[in-house]
């Protein structure tokens, strides 16, 4: 056997088949969005993004950039946040994917981070919301009390181009049940 | 974006064969795959098969699953290719025995890029140079007859270069993390054609000098499977950027030091955004033997010597003066001196 391959390993490589392809072409995909289970057929260059506002109708992310700059298409990919502008579709096979949809409860009442953005008035024309609310979900699921640096530093791939950001940080304090910072404006 | 095949490898024979496999005209191994989408969205590339290797972590039990996929026995440390940059800045072991990786794949890009983006795909990204990811500028790296730099925009290109004279491309590499990984003398470990390779990770990029249409000296079809690297558990990182959220750095330094006493005894400089590869600093190094970290001004001295033999482009000269002070802010934070105005940050 060669030097520096383990039994384990030569086990688990020898006498596989051929490695799981998809496409050219079309390619049907099993996917898990907001907890439902979804069937879609798509191009294997569709992107994460495409797919769920073409294939699934969720408009909630929204394309700006298109290059993982700016943060409007965020999305949580197995918990994680990720730019589902620069994710593939066949990427996210097999995880667990959420949009800004399915952070309203079962019995249709916003999440805390959505009221929030409602009360303190988070937004202007909005474009950027769905993916700062995700953003910032994405940080309470890990860390239920930031302070205003990790804040930042946590919606720093996020970019509002109305400005909003005073709310914005505002509004995350709020839903962590913290104080906001003195200048609302 | 052009249309391809998508392969699941399992392991590293499936990688490989797949990359072999004679009804590909270009397939590529893709990692989080962001850079490779950024250039098919750009018209860049058009591989006809997307090899995803992330499944793939080299020989023997490393998987990379456990809460910390970044293993340590005695002074080495090892982990594996498919690592994201979010792992690398949360993992414990990185943390506290080379603050200088954590620090620095916490400060590249965004958390959800980090989430994404593997090690390798870090270290084998292509330059962001303008002229570069615009397709409408057939530069030389892309096979052109012009460095599009040298005349127009350039206040972020090189301002050292790797061969006689600056040029003839004036990219500045763009990996974060490589030189982290160059002041803990990193080893990047790959299967390819023939055997298994060890590149001292210094030797894994080349100047355009030595080949103006790539950075680094993998042959086609090497896969890199893990790194291992030397722990530096008094290491640190500085990044000047334009903004304080997300940005590129306009320079940085990461910097690894071991005390005698109050002193340096010594040190390893490796300076980012400056130069087509990752720029270590000797001269810096040597003259930080010696210093106490804590007295600023020998400290600011020692570091002076970081922009000697410089030759900036029209628009980038003041990249030299801000890697002296990057340089010596990396070494502060390394020794954990405060930096005034920086409390709390
Ligand atoms: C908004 C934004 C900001 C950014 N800011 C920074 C920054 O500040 N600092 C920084 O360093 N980077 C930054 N980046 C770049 C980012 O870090 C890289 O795009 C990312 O690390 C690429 O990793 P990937 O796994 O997605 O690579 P991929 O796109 O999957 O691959 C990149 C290259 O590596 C090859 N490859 C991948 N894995 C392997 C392997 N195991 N063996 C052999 N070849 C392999 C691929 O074939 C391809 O050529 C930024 C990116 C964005 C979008
Ligand atoms: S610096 Fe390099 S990549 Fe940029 S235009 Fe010149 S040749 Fe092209
Ligand atoms: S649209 Fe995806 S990050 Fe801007
Ligand atoms: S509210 Fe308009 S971009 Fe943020």
């Amino acid at each position: 056997m060669a030097e520096g391959v383990s039994r384990r390993s030569f086990i688990k490589t020898a006498g596989l088949s051929a490695a799981a392809t998809m496409g050219p072409g079309m390619v049907e995909v099993a996917l898990t969005v907001n907890g439902a289970a979804r069937k879609v057929k798509i191009d294997p260059a569709a992107t994460l993004l495409e797919t769920l506002r073409v294939d699934c109708n969720l408009t909630g992310a929204k394309e700006v950039c298109d290059r993982a700059s700016c943060g409007a298409c965020s999305v949580l990919v197995d918990g994680k946040l990720v730019c589902s502008c620069m994710m593939l579709a066949l990427d996210a096979q097999g995880c667990a994917v959420t949009t800004v949809e399915g952070l309203v409860g079962a019995d249709g009442k916003p999440d805390a981070v959505q009221a929030a953005f409602i009360k303190h008035d988070a937004l202007q024309c909005g474009f950027c919301t769905p993916g700062f609310v995700i953003a910032a979900r994405a940080l309470l699921n890990v860390n239920p009390k930031p302070t205003l640096a990790e804040i930042k530093g946590a919606l720093a791939g996020n970019i509002c181009r109305c400005g909003a950001y005073t709310n914005i940080f505002n509004a995350v304090l709020e839903a962590s049940g913290q104080a906001v910072v003195a200048d609302g404006g | 974006m052009n249309s391809f095949t998508y392969v699941r490898a399992r392991n590293q024979a499936e990688a490989l064969s797949s990359l072999k496999d004679a009804k590909f005209s270009l397939p590529v191994f893709k990692g989080g795959g962001l850079d490779l989408v950024d250039h098919m969205k750009e018209g860049l590339i058009a591989p006809d098969a997307l090899i995803d290797v992330r499944g793939v972590r080299g020989e023997g039990d490393l998987a990379g699953n456990g809460p910390d996929a970044v293993e340590m026995k005695g002074e080495v440390i090892r982990f594996p290719a498919a690592m994201t940059l979010a792992q690398a800045a949360n993992s414990a072991v990185l943390r506290k025995f080379a603050p200088v990786v954590a620090m620095t794949a916490g400060s590249a890009a965004t958390p959800a890029v980090r989430n994404v983006a593997t090690v390798a795909g870090n270290l084998l990204q292509r330059p962001r140079c303008w002229y570069y990811r615009n397709s409408q500028f057939n530069c030389l790296k892309k096979g052109g007859s012009t460095c599009f730099a040298v005349e127009g925009e350039n206040a972020y290109h090189a301002i050292f270069s790797t061969g006689s004279s600056p040029g003839p491309c004036h990219i500045v590499h763009p990996s974060n993390l490589a030189p982290a990984l160059m002041v803990c003398d990193a080893v990047v470990h790959t299967v390819g054609n023939a055997d298994r390779k060890e590149i001292p990770i210094g030797k894994l990029f080349h100047g355009p000098e030595k080949g103006v249409t790539s950075e680094h000296t993998l042959e086609a079809g090497e896969l890199i499977t893990h790194i291992t690297m030397k722990a530096r558990p008094v290491s640190g990182f500085y990044a000047i950027k334009e903004k304080q959220s997300f940005d590129w750095p306009l320079v940085f330094a990461c910097v690894a030091i071991e005390m005698a006493g109050e002193r340096i005894g010594k040190a390893e400089v490796v300076a980012g955004a400056v130069a087509p590869v990752p720029w270590a600093l000797p001269a810096v190094a040597a003259a930080l033997k010696g210093v106490d970290p804590k007295d600023e001004r020998a400290l600011t001295e020692a570091c002076a010597l970081a922009g000697k033999g410089a030759k900036p482009m029209r628009d980038n000269g003041y990249k030299v003066g801000l890697l002296s002070v990057a340089v010596k802010r990396a070494v502060m934070k390394a020794a954990g001196v405060a930096i005034a105005g920086e409390e709390g940050r």
